[in-house]
């Protein structure tokens, strides 16, 4: 029970020509491990989370595999993955706050869903979704409204319970949190929790750019950026022991509470993530990073520096060598 | 706009991977949109058409020859009943069908433009009562009024009818422009022009009106097309001007000469035919200029 | 001394959910903020935050209350004198793209200034103004002139519309969520640009959700809940010692990274009263504005009066509602 990306790589069409969104991605999930993938806005994590799933039209898998459960995933022949949506991998969408048909009751969207996915006994699933629905500390009357009546935090509980009823080995959760406020984030944060405890989803995948609430609900992050992979480890690891430069910045960004401005002067990241219809040539973080050396120009390959523990950076390995 | 500061930085290149800028998209497109280079060319033609046309034309609308004479070489579509020479008619006609058209859209977009606006911005009780205004004009049949209207002049010209058209068609171009005017006058953008102390009537014009610019377009194509028709079925009812001819009045005489049952064919097709084409053309740009302006619906 | 004061405004608008009904948007605020202070105002949604922050801007009417700015209520000016107002006033907002009119190129909202304020400048003046303004946002003029928005990232496009703001007199500035819409990195460089500008004297209502974010770079907190002031008071005080139930919840939900939720496994998770709730008050107009009677809804879990929760002062500085 577990996820295998193998040299991934997604492209889609631009009138400026092909544009490589994910690039050479592998990782593994472990069967029961809430990975984490963070980045910034343009580093691919979406369009890697939607191709486990779904492939959009106007992309291509240019190459390598992914297999679930030691099964591999037909991610880019649509029709193959029909049977296999929402009951083997799932999907929360980014803006899933309006994903949900405003002219028909939740109840009606229910039934919808599990009659297009064939399934028979509606009502016990019903039932197990009036249970959940309790776990979450909502009220049976939530079947009977309209999305549009119910307030953003809940509709975006609703449609993760909508995508786990059938209990998929794979949910994929992209941008859950981040239109939340505070309490409702949490709320969510736990739910992905409870659920993965109780065996509701096998293994989850959580896209965000927030890496505080990685920390809280992830057992391991993977930091992407400019359509690759720069780091992956545990999320201790990350959070304590981050090796690679951006990872390190990432986190130097970060406000705390209770750090102020009289105390600690924060540092951003100067300048832009390269253009990805004609990337750099080796390490893509190389116009930014303040260790940056004549060999980055070399790719620096996403290798393990310690059990569990890998990262794309020519100083890190070099370093681990020695 | 900061003309010297522009031209400073315009050698800075554009950041890459971005869509080029707007005015050269949309002419990009456009060239390569079947539909919009079909419609907008036979609509070139057939204006160009009704300007050269009454020149081409060996005869005038006046002249008398042989009744109900099917096309010869002396007259290209034959004459009628009155032994008026067809083709001189249709060249007049086209004109006249096209100038009421313009009228008519004008005077139906300037009325329905200042009224949408005006409603959609100001809201409130403003709105309320235009768009009273606009139901309640719309509940009265355009056709009845002329009648009655009608019957009080002595004589009817282009003006009139071009401007009665107008003002029974603004409704549907205000409540479209109100729509739109609404659902833009809460954008961030709109806000920060408020910041900037500018005033409602600077950005309605400045900054509203721009972003429905190829919607206000489409909306003013459509009312040139529904212009014609309208002004060509009151000419067949004999409700158009009184003294002129436009291919409507012209298949008015024919459907009164019964020229169909007497097989005078060239008198009945080429009004209704070219009425058609005109409007058609016009519809179908319409469809294809759309698709330039919507990327969404562009096939790749 | 006060650049604007803020005394008890009150925002009613007419419901739009099913059944009708009114909301109450804001409650009797009141505060004062002071030349070169920050403060962050701190709200979920629905707290009325940026209802405020609209009042404030005179983009939007106050049901009742008034704003005032140097000594006189804003709702009194004329056109003019509302020209004058922004002259010193300001907004930045949160989507910093649909602050631009996509059609035209990002630096029209300079000229969007010009034409009203400065429009008897020479052009090289006002291209070494605009060259200034730059410079103390930190952008490169090459960089961002003559472009579209779009070719521009969010966090250029932030720092050009508070550029903007600085090519005038500004004194206030209202800060409405400009760091949720940009990436980790860029937000560091807006934040840290903000602190700089507040030590040059500039007054910021900081309005977020972010409860890191305002104790980063604010001298005072006003935490805000179903349009009224829960707490307020020095930073250090509402953050270090926060006295209000919410307050302290809102604290305890903020993710951190060193510091892990407390997970209770199995069961219910424990929803604090606030989230989703709408407050949604029906029919009685009259009482509302009469202010004593309480009118509650089907719908919400609150009953709300227009009055807010009394405030006290638990320390100096430091005011505390009751719990409502």
């Amino acid at each position: 029970m577990s996820v295998t990306v193998a040299n991934l790589s997604v492209a889609y069409r631009s009138h400026r020509g092909d544009v490589t969104a994910v690039d050479g991605v592998s990782l593994t999930i472990a069967d029961g491990e809430i990975m984490g993938l963070a980045g910034e806005s343009g580093c691919g994590k979406s369009t890697l989370g939607n191709a486990l799933i779904y492939l959009d039209p106007r992309m291509k898998v240019t190459e390598g595999k992914v297999a679930l459960d030691g099964r591999d995933l037909p991610i880019a022949d649509s029709k193959a993955m029909r049977p296999l949506r929402m009951t083997e991998v799932s999907l929360v969408p980014q803006y899933a706050l309006n994903a949900l048909t405003p002219t028909r009751k939740i109840r009606r969207l229910v039934t919808d869903l599990l009659k297009s996915h064939g399934v028979q006994d509606r009502d016990e699933v019903l039932t197990e979704m009036k249970r959940r629905i309790a776990l979450i500390g909502l009220t049976d009357d939530v079947l009977g409204k309209y999305s549009f009546e119910l307030s953003g935090g809940m509709r975006q509980r609703v449609t993760i319970l909508m995508s786990t009823l059938l209990n998929p080995s794979l949910l994929i959760a992209d941008e859950v949190t981040s239109a939340l406020d505070v309490s409702t984030q949490r709320a969510v944060g736990e739910m992905l929790l409870e659920f993965r405890d109780r065996g509701y989803v096998k293994s989850v995948i959580a896209i965000t750019h927030d890496l505080s609430i990685l920390a809280q609900i992830a057992d391991s992050i993977a930091i992407m950026y400019a359509g690759r992979l720069a780091e992956k480890a545990s999320t201790e690891t990350i959070v304590n022991k981050a090796l690679h430069p951006y990872t390190q910045a990432l986190i130097a960004s970060l406000p705390e509470v209770g750090v102020r401005h009289d105390q600690t002067t924060l540092t951003g990241i100067p300048g832009r993530p390269p253009s990805l219809v004609n990337p750099p040539a080796g390490c893509r973080f190389r116009d930014r990073c303040p260790f940056a050396v004549a060999k980055c120009a070399e790719t620096p390959p996403f290798e393990e520096i310690s059990p569990g523990h890998q990262v794309a950076c020519w100083k890190v390995t070099k370093e681990a060598s020695k | 706009m900061s003309q010297t500061v522009l031209k400073e930085h315009a050698s800075s290149p554009a950041a890459p991977d971005t869509p080029p800028a707007h005015g050269s998209e949309f002419l990009y497109y456009g060239l390569r949109n079947k539909k919009l280079v079909f419609g907008l060319g036979l609509e070139l033609l057939l204006i160009l058409f009704a300007v050269i046309g009454p020149i081409i034309s060996p005869h005038n609308t006046t002249d008398f020859f042989k009744l109900g004479a099917p096309p010869s070489a002396q007259n290209w579509l034959g004459t009628d009943s009155l032994g008026h020479d067809v083709f001189a008619q249709l060249a007049d006609g086209i004109r006249e069908s096209y100038l009421v058209g313009a009228l008519g859209a004008i005077s139906a977009a300037v009325v329905g433009m200042v009224l949408g606006f005006t409603a959609g911005w100001r809201g409130g009780i403003i709105d309320e009562v235009v768009q009273l205004f606009t139901n309640i004009l719309v509940m009265i049949p355009a056709l009845v009024l002329l009648v009655v209207i009608g019957s009080y002049l002595n004589t009817r010209g282009i003006l009139f009818e071009g401007v009665f058209i107008g003002l029974t068609t603004w409704p549907w171009v205000a409540r479209a422009v109100r729509a739109q005017t609404f659902s833009l006058r809460s954008r961030e953008f709109v806000d920060l022009a408020k910041l900037s102390g500018k005033r409602a009537t600077s950005i309605i014009v400045r900054d509203i009106a721009p972003n429905m610019a190829s919607y206000l377009f489409l909306v003013i194509i459509l009312l040139f097309g529904s212009s014609m028709l309208l002004a060509a079925s009151y000419d067949f009812l004999g409700l158009g001007p009184t003294s002129m001819a436009s291919l409507g009045v012209m298949m008015q005489n024919a459907n009164l000469n019964s020229a169909l049952f007497y097989h005078m064919w060239w008198w009945v097709v080429p009004p209704g035919l070219v009425l058609t084409a005109m409007v058609a053309a016009l519809l179908v740009a319409n469809v294809g200029l759309d698709e330039v302006f919507n990327p969404k619906l562009r096939e790749q | 001394m006060s650049e604007l004061s803020v005394h008890e405004v009150s925002k009613l608008y007419r419901g739009t959910a099913r059944g009708g009904g009114f909301t109450l948007a804001l409650r009797k605020v009141s505060f004062e903020l002071k030349q070169g202070e920050v403060i962050s105002l701190i709200g979920e949604s629905g707290s009325g935050k940026t209802t405020l922050g609209k009042v404030i801007l005179r983009l939007e009417r106050p049901t009742s209350g008034a704003v005032t700015f140097g000594g006189k209520d804003i709702a009194t000016y004329s056109q003019r004198g509302l020209r004058e107002y922004y002259r010193f006033v300001q907004g930045v907002f949160q989507d910093p793209f649909s602050s631009y009119n996509p059609i035209y190129r990002a630096d029209r909202v300079f000229d969007l200034v010009r034409d009203v304020y400065f429009a008897h400048v020479s052009g090289k003046d006002w291209n070494d103004k605009i060259d200034a303004a730059l410079h103390a946002v930190a952008l490169n003029p090459g960089d961002v002139l003559g472009k579209y928005p779009h070719q521009l990232s969010g966090g250029q496009q932030q720092r050009l519309l508070i550029a903007r703001a600085l090519l005038l007199d500004v004194r206030v500035l209202v800060a409405d969520e400009i760091i949720s819409m940009l990436d980790a990195s860029t937000r560091v460089d807006v934040l840290n640009l903000l602190v700089s500008l507040k030590r040059a004297g500039l007054a910021i209502l900081f309005i977020t959700h972010d409860l890191s974010l305002g104790n980063y770079v604010s001298d005072r907190t006003i935490i805000l809940r179903h349009g009224a002031i829960v707490e307020m008071g020095a930073t250090p005080e509402v953050f270090g010692n926060p006295q209000h139930d919410y307050t302290k919840m809102l604290l305890s939900a903020v993710p951190e990274l060193q510091k892990k939720w407390h997970h209770t496994a199995l069961g219910p998770v424990a929803m604090p009263v606030s989230p989703g709730a709408e407050p949604v008050v029906r029919r009685d107009l009259r009482a509302l504005l009469g202010g004593t009677r309480a009118v509650s809804s089907g719908k919400s879990a609150v009953a709300l009066t227009l009055e807010p929760p009394v405030l006290h002062e638990f320390e100096p500085g430091h005011l505390v509602a009751d719990a409502e």
